[in-house]
């Protein structure tokens, strides 16, 4: 059988239950396909010998009988999470050479449910950045193009590898991370499916830490039914994670019936931008007349505080990696800078944090370092983490009210070319968060859905919010959207 | 509120992160166009609202005060820089 690895997760694991092929095949397929996308520059760290081992051990657990939920399916991992004796950088300089005796809690239940690693996926450096453009591994570029145009293209950040790896077929799915939009964003920008589940959903244990009030993992796959398939798996509770929700994970993919009859739509006013482009604003008016034919009711809806979420979290984010990246101080593991003679410690600390950190994660540490400092800890951070209250609030005001989810675009334009926000200031990158961020200052799951193309074709997608816990329900809403919309272009294969 | 050189100078000193002199005045400016950003804080009512420490109501697990985890020695010091005799090794700190 050829070209396996453009199948999906449901497609390949139905294929291997039935015989018809084997996780040593799915697995050759993958690597071939990475071998030959170079180009892209996905991949940070391939690890082929693993892979093929754990396809050869999945082999012999399906001839057997007993194949777990993902058993024999080819994946990517993100740069951020721990892999046991495999190279975990989080895409920066400082953490080079950097392997880890332990595996992260996430990839754990990945390995337990039989999947296959396929190496570790590049993204922006510590997970700060909206285009993959911070990671010291270099740029990844986006299998998808505008048109006849050669121009390089973000798949969007920081799960930009993961993003890119899944559109371009060099895995079934891929684990991603979301902060601020770190899976939606991408997801958007390249055609594929990003949830981030509430938060506590996933255990952080093993994850590089950002901003740990905010972080959390979730799948980044090539349909709604295999996003519900890989989060159940990578989801549950974990006493090394304080902040693990103690929660029955329920049957994802059992609760997709595409059934959305009665529920109610919310269409939050505050979501329409001056100059949004009339492409959002027609792919969401669509999406929103897809789910209405689906019998969904789209009910009109205002979240005031949204204007405030982006400020609120270029406080909160920056504060927590600030405390967060303190722990590389060139002592207990990564890069340590050379030192002239007569340097002490301080000096080891300011030299190997200067050539460690590039310079987004610098600039966020210091502003993040600035709002927690003496004199300024109640005006920014206490007013922000205030203000986070008021977003939080607004959305349990709508859901008390009888709303189910919330429908909105997940990004303000479609991918942008690389290089082209060079010259920009900081704050206009981090606009690019502006549909997500409230989501992780809420905790709430949110998923991205692809549901059409702009006029040079490119992907666009739109975000569905969903209640605290009630992923389950939040998926079956994306599953009919999903269906209505009918999204299959692919991106043409140039690399 | 705007920053100028010093406080940068004194930020990045903060953050032990070693910034050259002739960088201090574009970090400033840098510093001054996100804060600026942020400024639109001031513009929300937060009277009598409690900032947020945790966003989803739970109370932290507990367990019993035990040792469960250690003799890893070996383990905790691979990754590092520079390890000696089971230790980490650093600068010297004090004459």
């Amino acid at each position: 059988m050829s070209d396996l690895n453009k199948l999906g997760l449901a497609e390949a694991r139905d294929l291997l239950r039935k015989g018809e092929t084997s996780s040593v095949e799915l697995t050759q397929a993958c690597l071939t396909a990475i071998d030959a996308a170079g180009a892209l520059n996905a991949f940070a760290h391939k690890t082929p010998e693993i892979a093929l081992q754990r396809a050869s051990a999945a082999d012999l657990r399906l001839k057997a009988g007993d194949a777990p939920a993902m058993c024999g399916l080819p994946i990517g991992i993100k740069d951020l999470f721990c892999t046991k004796g495999v190279d975990t950088q989080a895409g920066s300089r400082i953490l080079q050479g950097f392997k880890p005796e332990y595996e992260s809690t996430v990839s754990q239940n990945l390995i337990d449910s039989g999947s296959v690693m396929l190496g570790k996926l590049n993204m922006d450096e510590f997970a700060m950045g909206s285009s993959n453009e911070t990671s010291v591994y270099g740029d990844v570029v986006s299998p998808w193009r505008r048109g006849d145009d050669t121009a390089a293209l973000t798949p969007g950040g920081s799960s930009g590898g993961s993003a890119a790896a899944v559109a371009a077929d060099l895995c079934l799915a891929a684990t991603g991370t979301d902060t601020g939009g770190s899976i939606r964003q991408p997801a958007a920008f390249t055609g594929t499916v990003g949830i981030k589940p509430t938060y506590g959903r996933c255990s952080r244990w093993g994850v590089v830490a950002f901003a740990s009030s905010l972080d959390q993992a979730g799948p980044m796959t090539k349909s709604v039914r295999d996003a519900a398939i890989m989060l159940e798996v990578m989801a549950g509770h974990d006493a090394k994670d304080s902040t693990s929700a103690d929660l029955a994970v329920p049957n994802f993919e059992a609760m997709l019936s595409g059934d959305t009859r009665g529920k109610k739509i919310g269409i939050p006013k505050e979501y329409r931008m001056d100059g949004m482009p009339a492409a959002i604003e027609t792919l969401w008016a669509d999406g929103a007349a897809m789910l209405k034919d689906a019998g969904a009711e789209i009910v009109d809806i205002s979240l005031p505080h949204t204007k405030y979420a982006l400020p609120a979290y270029y406080v909160i984010a920056p504060a927590e990696a600030s405390s967060n990246l303190a722990r590389y101080d060139g002592v207990r593991y990564g890069h340590r800078a050379k030192l002239e003679a007569g340097d002490g410690i301080t000096e080891m600390y300011e030299k190997t944090r200067a050539e460690g950190f590039g310079p987004e994660v610098q600039r966020r540490v210091m502003v993040g370092t600035y709002v927690l400092s003496a004199g300024f800890y109640d005006a920014y951070y206490n007013r922000a983490r205030r203000v986070r209250t008021l977003i939080k609030k607004d959305f349990e005001d709508v859901f008390a009210a009888g709303i189910d989810a919330i429908l909105t675009p997940a990004t303000p334009s479609a991918a942008f070319g690389l290089g082209e926000m060079i010259d920009a200031d900081p704050v206009q990158m981090y606009l690019n968060d502006v549909f997500t961020v409230t989501v992780n200052l809420a905790g709430l799951p949110g998923i991205s859905v692809p549901t059409g193309l702009d006029a040079q074709g490119l992907p666009l997608g739109l975000q569905l919010i969903g209640k605290p816990w009630e992923e389950g329900d939040l998926l079956n809403t994306a599953y009919a959207l999903e269906t209505a919309a009918g999204f299959v272009a692919k991106p043409g294969k140039w690399w | 509120m705007s920053i100028d050189k010093d406080t940068a100078a004194r930020v990045a000193k903060l953050a032990r992160i070693k910034v050259e002199a002739e960088a201090l005045p574009a970090l400033a400016a840098e510093f001054n166009t996100i804060l600026g950003f942020i400024e639109q804080l001031n513009e929300v009512d937060v009277e009598g609202i409690e900032p947020m420490t945790s966003v989803t109501p739970q109370r932290l697990k507990r367990r019993q005060d035990v040792v469960n985890d250690g003799n890893q020695q070996p383990k905790v010091l691979a990754n590092a820089p520079d390890a000696r005799e089971g230790f980490f090794a650093v600068p010297k700190v004090m004459e």
